[in-house]
């Protein structure tokens, strides 16, 4: 199975994925340049972290231009899993691949820090291994996670099962100080309508390995392994 | 030449005759730029440069000493770290963000110039009081700027320090740690070679932000030092972040001869020091150099200090290959001239020469003083400490709190989590568990990094103050387990031209020497900040040392933290501490008085490398060193954190005199060369026998487990406190000033 990792200029969290595919998980991994038309065979693309562009305008709102996005909208259109992290979730926000956007952190500040996200739906590629209502301690680190929509799409989203990651408590339960940065509904991560397209502001990839302090991003990448595995597909 | 043009430069009337001396004529104004900037105390180190000579700068594994962009150490495996510790103090006061932030983007630069992918930065920070609003808010630009920078950049912050003083209120300290990994064989150098090869411009382009930034990090600050704002340059890390990626890829073609960024004094310390190392020529055209704005004069585009940019020298003939690197990336390499074979800096405009100086003599000869020195009078004064009419506390547990809520030794989560330090995967130990370490991948090895210096100490005591800043920032890497392998300094210091001041630098460059020799750390590079005073007060001379550690064994890495119950606690080292220069003196009482207890640097040694044995062979659960705030406080710090667990000990009657400060010193005193370990019960006698091989004295004081945090001595309990209110007084100590609930 072969993730395909897209690099702007700016990712800076791209060699993280491609070392949790490639090192962790065991998978074929490949960096594909933004400029790039190809996806070269890959099974899975990833839009990293970073700061595509510098963020200097909205986040991700220069990097949805770049010439392998056509390739990235057209293999999402196909049924293809794209996972964006952070920056990658921002780039998809503004390719109009995920609805809402991200505004800055309530508190204005970057943070960086591990936080807990409950398992809202497990009928996604990248949640399939987990079970609805598992809690996941993973880092975050940004400035501008802060999710929102207007009220008619967050209405929809929760009625379609769009919302995959809530943050949370320890123990999974809901509170405004779980919250890190105000997301709207405590929302930190969404998939598209048809399910193949996830965007969640913590790090995965961050969370592969014991010594970094959790493993418990482990299971969203293993998540698409075995989805992939279980449809054929390399 | 004019004298007021000459004395706006900084220049005085012997460095002015030696210009002419030099050139053999008058200089045109963009030579006397030139040379202005060149001979600064910031780039030419002409007041700290004799005294710098007495560092110790070499070792087994030193590849690169002093005099390059950074130092290198071998790190194993075909490995070495590039590491350097640079200050932005003047800019980071006038503008808070864009000084901090072009502050860590100088440093990064320094690192991939040498060739080395950075992965870690520290910062050491120092401040006026916090309870100032001005204080406050130079804080929040300052840490904002460095994770602006660092952030974008995805180089993880993984440590540092923060201390406030009166002292600093208007010369804040911002010191800047980076270290970079590089393949050994294939460090760059900031070198011109090979007459005819060509010379390029990459990066952002040159504009008038910056110019005179070195000479004004030359001079004291006064009411109107606001003014100075366009000296101040404005980062960009995205462009960094392209030029990273970009000169490391373009290394790898073998078409580079030399490289190196252009920071202080741009485009003229950068050509010039260039030429100096290879012993040849240059000369640019500076109307090719990629400008930001209309009109600019060579004097200018010479002497702007715009951030960002790097300059190459490329072999003839593959040119293309480097252009090429560039185009990908969405640079442009610009030609601006090539290397001559006549040792001058020559500078055109369209053709015109504009200046040409042998370069040898503008980069070798800048002037060397012999400053005098004088001890200063305060010191005398300072040094006496008589406690018996001081009261003395009626709530020792009380004092504890208060001490672990001090702003020094709080609880720092507000800083460090506006920094990434997690991006690259590699962060071992996260900010506030201990020293920063960061896993080599690919090796089992990890690398422990400290920053530190205590102000109040040398300002007490500049030769103890130099000793003890050596010694604390490597037992902090001994703590997690590593041996310290190199150092870098960075000495911020006040004006030079003061011989009460150049006899505190002096003194403390001396036992930085002596303290790195004794613990066999070669210093292999760093920075000089003087000037730090505004209206005649200067800062605490303050030596920050950041020392590098190797972990053969990564897995074996220690933290602060007891991590169970039921564990054995011992001490290593003396128990008693020293009331004078302690935090407990300043929270209590208001007072920086009396001397810092000296080091033994025989014993600093042994406790050292007892660590490193013992963390080794898994003797080892936790170990945390006794800093500010003495034993109390560090016993608190192994257990506040959620999750934490807590402590009963049992301290010896202390030694010293018996008078009604004699509990204070056993717990709020502070000594060097002190360490608080956990062991498990089974291993407790090997590590006792194990401290005697190394001739350290070690006792077992108690055991970890509760909810509480207890001290008795002689059999007596004399102070205890709860571990959520412990934690609570340590968690907001720092946090309370900057933040209101938010409902």
């Amino acid at each position: 199975m072969k993730f395909a990792v897209v690099e702007f200029p700016g990712s800076n969290c791209d060699h993280d994925a491609y070392y949790a595919a490639k090192h962790v998980l065991g998978q074929q991994a490949e960096f594909i340049w933004h400029k790039d038309t190809d996806l070269r065979g890959a099974d899975v693309v990833v839009l990293p972290g970073g700061f595509s562009y510098g963020d200097y305008l909205r986040t991700g709102a220069i990097a949805r231009f770049s010439p392998i996005m056509a390739r990235v909208r057209e293999f999402a259109d196909a049924g293809g899993p794209v996972i964006g992290i952070c920056n990658g979730f921002q780039v998809l926000l503004e390719a109009g691949l995920l609805e809402g956007a991200l505004l800055s952190n309530r508190r204005l500040k970057f943070l960086c820090q591990h936080v807990h996200v409950r398992v809202e739906q497990s009928d996604t590629p990248f949640t399939c291994g987990a079970a609805v209502g598992q809690v996941l301690k993973l880092p975050i680190a940004h400035g501008e996670g802060n999710y929102h929509a207007d009220p008619e799409t967050v209405a929809a989203l929760e009625a379609n099962r769009q919302v995959i990651f809530r943050y949370c408590a320890a123990d999974g339960s809901a509170s405004d100080a779980a919250n890190p940065n105000g997301s709207l509904a405590a929302i930190a991560g969404v998939c598209n309508a048809g399910r193949n397209v996830v965007g969640l502001m913590p790090h995965p990839e961050r969370a592969c390995e014991s010594v970094l302090g959790s493993t418990d991003g482990l299971v969203v990448l293993e998540s698409v392994v075995s989805a992939l595995a279980a449809t054929g597909a390399a | 030449m004019d004298q007021s043009t000459i004395d706006a430069h900084g220049l005085s009337a012997d460095e002015y005759q030696r210009l002419l001396e030099i050139l053999g004529r008058e200089p045109t104004i963009t030579e006397l730029g030139i040379f202005s900037v060149m001979w600064s105390e910031h780039c030419s180190y002409k007041s700290s440069r004799l005294h710098l000579r007495r560092l110790p700068t070499e070792g087994a594994r030193v590849v690169q000493g002093p005099g390059e962009n950074a130092g290198a150490v071998d790190i194993g495996d075909g490995l070495i770290a590039v590491f350097k510790i640079e200050s932005h103090n003047h800019p980071s006061f006038i503008e808070p963000y864009q000084g901090a932030a072009t502050g860590v983007g100088g440093i990064i630069r320094d690192i991939f110039t040498m060739g080395a992918r950075p992965i870690a930065l520290l910062n050491s920070l120092r401040f006026g009081a916090l309870d100032d609003p001005a204080t406050r808010r130079l804080v929040d630009g300052v840490v904002a700027g460095i994770a602006g920078y660092g952030n974008s950049i995805g180089i993880p912050t993984v440590g540092g320090e923060i201390a406030f003083e009166p002292s600093y209120a208007g010369n804040p300290l911002v010191n800047v740690f980076c270290l970079g990994v590089a393949k050994a064989d294939q460090l760059a150098k900031g070198l011109a070679s090979g007459t005819g090869n060509p010379v390029y411009y990459v990066g952002a382009k040159t504009g008038r932000d910056g110019i005179h930034g070195a000479t004004m990090a030359s001079a004291e600050f006064d009411g109107h030092s606001a003014d100075k704002r366009p000296a101040v340059q404005v980062g960009d890390p995205f462009m960094e972040k392209l030029l990273l990626e970009a000169c490391l890829e373009v290394m790898q073609t073998g078409a580079l001869v030399g490289i190196q960024d252009m920071g202080a004094a741009g485009l003229t310390c950068s050509t010039s020091e260039m030429a100096a190392r290879g012993d040849v020529g240059i000369e640019i055209d500076v109307s090719r150099v990629p400008q930001r704005e209309a009109g600019m004069t060579p004097y200018e585009i010479m002497l702007s200090e715009s951030q960002e940019r790097m300059l190459l020298i490329a072999r003839r003939g593959r040119e293309a290959e480097v252009e090429q690197v560039f185009e990908k990336w969405d640079l442009h390499a610009v030609r601006i001239g090539e290397v001559t074979g006549d040792g001058r800096l020559r500078v055109r405009d369209r053709g015109v020469v504009v200046a040409e100086i042998p370069n040898r003599q503008l980069a070798d000869g800048a002037p060397l003083y012999d400053r005098p020195t004088e001890r200063p009078a305060y010191l005398t004064e300072v040094q006496q400490l008589d406690v018996t009419a001081l009261p003395a506390p009626a709530d020792l547990s009380q004092t504890w709190l208060d001490l672990l809520g001090a702003p020094v030794i709080a609880s720092k989560r507000w800083v460090y989590r506006q920094y990434d330090h997690m991006v690259r995967t590699n962060t071992l130990v996260l900010p506030g568990l201990g020293a920063g370490v960061v896993r080599i991948k690919g090796t089992s090895r990890a690398l422990t990094f400290s920053v530190d210096g205590n102000g109040r100490y040398c300002y007490l005591d500049p030769g103890e103050g130099g000793r003890l800043a050596v010694a604390e920032a490597a037992r902090n890497v001994a703590c997690a387990g590593a041996v310290p392998i190199g150092a870098t300094n960075c000495l911020n210091f006040g004006n030079p031209e003061r011989p009460e001041i150049m006899w505190q630098f002096a003194h403390t460059v001396d036992g930085i020497a002596e303290a790195c020799r004794a613990l066999e750390i070669p210093i292999t590079g760093g920075n000089v900040s003087l000037y730090n005073e505004t209206d005649g007060q200067a800062i605490y001379p303050t030596p920050v040392l950041g020392v590098v550690g190797l972990l053969e064994d990564a897995t074996r890495v220690l933290t602060r933290m007891f991590p169970a119950d039921s564990l054995e606690i011992v001490l290593l080292g003396e128990a008693a501490g020293e009331l004078g220069g302690s935090e407990y003196l300043k929270v209590a009482h208001g007072l920086v008085r009396g001397r810092p207890a000296a080091v033994d640097l025989d014993r600093e040694r042994a406790l050292q490398r007892l660590l490193v044995d013992a963390a080794r062979d898994g003797l080892l659960r936790s170990a945390h060193d006794c800093a500010e705030g003495g034993f109390a406080v560090t016993l608190a710090e192994c257990s506040v954190e959620s999750g934490g667990v807590g402590a009963r000990v049992e301290l010896p009657a202390p030694a010293g005199p018996d008078d009604r400060f004699a509990l204070v010193r056993a717990l709020f005193g502070e000594a060097p060369s002190r360490v608080v370990v956990s062991a498990l019960p089974e291993e407790r006698d090997r590590l006792l026998a194990r401290a005697r091989a190394f001739s350290v004295p070690a006792s077992v004081i108690g055991h970890t487990g509760g909810e509480r945090l207890t001290i008795s001595v002689a059999g007596a309990v004399v102070a205890a406190i709860g571990l959520d209110e412990a934690e609570q007084a340590w968690d907001n100590g720092l946090t309370r000033h900057f933040e209101t609930a938010v409902a």
